[in-house]
């Protein structure tokens, strides 16, 4: 089916900004394309669209005309197949089978042609399990290669995948694709892929498309002619560029004392007694100026072991301790000093543990408390038991310092993806800890936030922080990390 | 809810197992209303010799039974006890006497009658949930109930998310101490605390319904009228025979009871 759009634009009910802006555009059935462009240019909008999902009488406001295969989105919608980005929501039933027949019941396929189908399907896919297997002890990369059976069942004359590996861990990912690959090549259907990494899907595609911040056309052709000729222009707008491995920042100074150290930290969940634990005998130490990285698979306890060492959540055996933190604040009397020795750290109160250790989440929304990117920022010092001056102080300073100074009356959770994730890192260096802790910070973002995270945590690191994230992003890692730990189901193998 | 999660039914291949989710929803009902009436001990004592002569027959093993049920039985017990206590017919010959606890032969009868016809209704209900998977148990209300898909598979789908929610809260509540706030001991600042991260959580769970909503309408889920089933629960001979076997149980227990003379209305 061709997609045709002819000055079609696209605004949110409700924003002043267009998303989509005077898009023209042809692509021809059985390309593949690739859409890339920064955080907020409005590919997810434009996919949406396509996909017949976008209700233009209840979501916003439409200009031009965008048809697909002649034809309005939402009368074609049946021909479309689409791919989301969280394998949790994608899934409505128990059993592999019965969710790849989901799609083919609502479109009323007769009864004995659909398990035909969805063999043929799962089949399509090199899915490794069979119809009865439960969706529930799924890995996210194979949900991911289970929804999109589901959808090729559908037999679809166009593919849409709204950045479908973005959960997963570059193993899972890369089957994905795979799986993607085998797909069209068998069925000769189009593709139309959202990401932020083009290196990965260069091999699939044939075309780029590009857009720019305010939703406008940038660049659009044959991908390495496209990257020669823009590839200035790209980076200045925060797409990713083949094979652009960013800065690497290495620890300026040598690593100071140890700051936080675990010894035979295990962690079973509760009522799983009878399966081995999450994280078993777990030695790990971080030092001050130094930036430790935790990588290892999908579900092999990076961000259980990460809770963990922040204090956050009680070991089932061993224990996590913090020494030669200098400064806690007013509490660091040799009486209070004492009281946390004897004290294991997620039995600390709160207020205290805070002074110590700063965590960000991989949602950043989890960790939003108030309306306000101000009151935000003082929520730690103020309950830390600083003088409202103190609290102003550290504010503005970490307003500036993060750019946020503009968006100090906004409310936390209509920021970008980006600003959100600055903000997570500022409210956790408010409460003035010497350790941080980040669990995926680079999760789902553009280029553009990607860089600045490893300029803002290099800078910390050589601000005498010691720093100590969890990642699958092998880039990020490679950028930053001064020491990698891997895990493999729970267990330090490096 | 490990009740709940983990299967009673060791056998899904027995004959009553098999049934019709439908079915065994008529036969619990059909239990369940001449029961609610029937205030004598003589009827819900047959039905619940019948139901438990059938435990075998759904694929249940007894020490499974046991083992997973033991909160209902112990519920039943206690509404045993209680009423043993509380109730004000101490007619009948005083077995023994305690000063404030009398127990005699009826307030014995009365707290045994209440106590049968309680695990007599329960029983049911629970084998049959038990005994049937969600799945079907949706194919079969679409497809002899008529009730709608859209709902019924809907729900169906939502229930997959609560697990995905239960993780959601355990990370929200230890965002918040990340965040330097905790409940501690303070009751006020815990109900405070608790219903902020209630509110954070219906935030993050209506997303996760609209992205779930999103993804099967993309499926086509509202699209036509005419939608197929892939799992047809056919209504077998089998089907009929279980509902007459029950409509003659409690048919049977009645007249017996009232041949015996026993059989009354109960009034609550």
């Amino acid at each position: 089916m061709r997609i045709r759009a002819r000055g079609w634009r696209f605004r949110y009910a409700g924003r002043s900004e267009w998303a989509v802006r005077d898009l023209d555009l042809d692509i021809e059935p059985g390309e593949r394309v690739l859409l890339a462009g920064p955080s907020g240019a409005g590919k997810s909008t434009l996919l949406t669209a396509i996909a017949g999902l976008l209700d233009p009488d209840q979501a916003g406001e439409t200009a031009g005309s965008l048809t697909v295969g002649g034809e309005p989105p939402a009368a074609v919608r049946h021909r479309i197949g689409l791919v989301f980005q969280d394998p949790e929501t994608q899934l409505v039933m128990a059993r592999c089978g019965d969710d790849v027949a989901f799609g083919l019941e609502n479109l009323g396929v007769p009864t004995d042609v659909i398990w035909p189908r969805v063999d043929a399907a799962l089949e399509l896919t090199g899915f490794p399990y069979g119809r009865d297997h439960p969706t529930g002890r799924l890995s996210g990369g194979e949900k991911q290669r289970l929804v999109l059976s589901g959808v090729m069942a559908l037999d679809p004359d166009l593919l849409l995948l709204d950045e479908p590996t973005a959960n997963l861990d570059p193993e899972g990912a890369a089957l994905v694709r795979e799986a993607v690959d085998r797909a069209l090549a068998a069925t000769g259907a189009g593709l139309l892929v959202v990401d932020h990494r083009v290196d990965d899907w260069l091999p699939l595609v044939n075309r780029v498309i590009v857009l720019d911040q305010g939703g406008s056309l940038l660049a659009d052709g044959e991908p390495t002619q496209i990257y020669q000729s823009y590839a200035d222009a790209l980076q200045a707008a925060g797409v990713w560029l083949p094979g652009s491995s960013g800065p690497v920042r290495r620890a300026s100074k040598p690593a100071g004392p140890t700051v936080l150290f675990a010894e035979d930290l295990t962690y079973t969940y509760p009522g799983h007694t009878d399966r081995p634990p999450a994280v078993s005998d777990i030695r790990l130490e971080l030092q001050a100026n130094q930036a430790l990285a935790i990588t290892g698979p999908n579900g092999s306890g990076k961000s259980t072991l990460a809770l963990l060492l922040a204090g956050l959540l009680p070991p089932t055996s061993g224990r996590v301790d913090v020494t030669n933190v200098p400064d806690i604040g007013s509490a660091d009397t040799p009486a209070a000093r004492l009281s946390r020795r004897r004290r294991p750290l997620h039995r600390l109160p709160a207020r205290q543990l805070v002074r110590m250790i700063g965590t960000v989440f991989q949602d950043p929304e989890h960790q939003f408390l108030t309306q306000r990117v101000y009151d935000e920022l003082a929520l730690g010092p103020r309950v830390m038991g600083r003088s409202p001056d103190e609290v102003s102080r550290i504010v503005d300073e970490l307003l500036q310092r993060l750019h946020l100074s503009h968006l100090a009356d906004a409310n936390p959770f209509t920021l970008s993806g980006g600003e959100k994730r600055r903000l997570s890192v500022a409210t956790a260096l408010a409460t003035g800890p010497a350790i941080l802790l980040l669990d995926e910070p680079t999760f789902g973002q553009d280029l553009r936030t990607w860089l600045e995270l490893i300029e803002l945590l290099a800078e910390l690191r050589d601000a005498g922080h010691a720093i100590g994230f969890v990642s699958h992003d092998p880039q990020f890692v490679a950028a930053l990390a001064d020491r990698t730990v891997e895990l493999k189901a729970g267990r330090l193998v490096a | 809810m490990s009740m709940l999660a983990e299967p009673i039914v060791s056998n899904p291949k027995a004959p009553l197992s098999r049934l019709n989710p439908v079915t065994k929803l008529a036969m619990a009902m059909l239990i369940t209303l001449p029961l609610l009436v029937a205030g004598d001990i003589v009827t819900p004592s047959i039905v619940l010799g019948a139901e438990l002569l059938a435990v075998a027959a759904f694929g249940v093993r007894w020490r499974v039974f046991v083992r997973r049920l033991w909160l209902v039985f112990l519920m039943t017990g206690s509404v045993f006890v209680t009423s043993l206590l509380l109730t004000d017919q101490r007619g009948g010959t005083v077995l023994f006497d305690l000063g404030i606890i009398v127990v005699t032969t009826q307030s014995i009868l009365v707290s045994a009658t209440i106590a049968v016809r309680l695990l007599a209704i329960a029983l049911p209900g629970v084998l049959a949930f038990a005994s049937t998977d969600p799945t079907e148990f949706a194919d079969a209300l679409v497809q002899h109930l008529r009730t709608s898909p859209r709902f019924t598979f809907g729900a169906l789908a939502a229930f997959r998310l609560l697990p995905v929610l239960a993780d959601e809260w355990r990370t929200l509540v230890m965002a918040r101490r990340a965040r330097g706030i905790e409940a501690g001991r303070s009751p006020i600042r815990r109900i405070r605390l608790l219903s902020s991260a209630v509110f954070t959580l219906l935030v993050c769970a209506i997303r996760r319904g609209i992205r779930l909503a999103t993804a099967m309408e993309s499926r086509g889920f509202t699209a036509t009228a005419t939608r197929t089933l892939a799992r047809p629960q056919p209504l077998r001979p089998a089907d009929g025979l279980a509902i007459l076997a029950t409509v003659a149980l409690v048919a049977g227990a009645t007249t017996v009871s009232i041949a015996l003379g026993t059989w009354r209305v109960i009034l609550w």
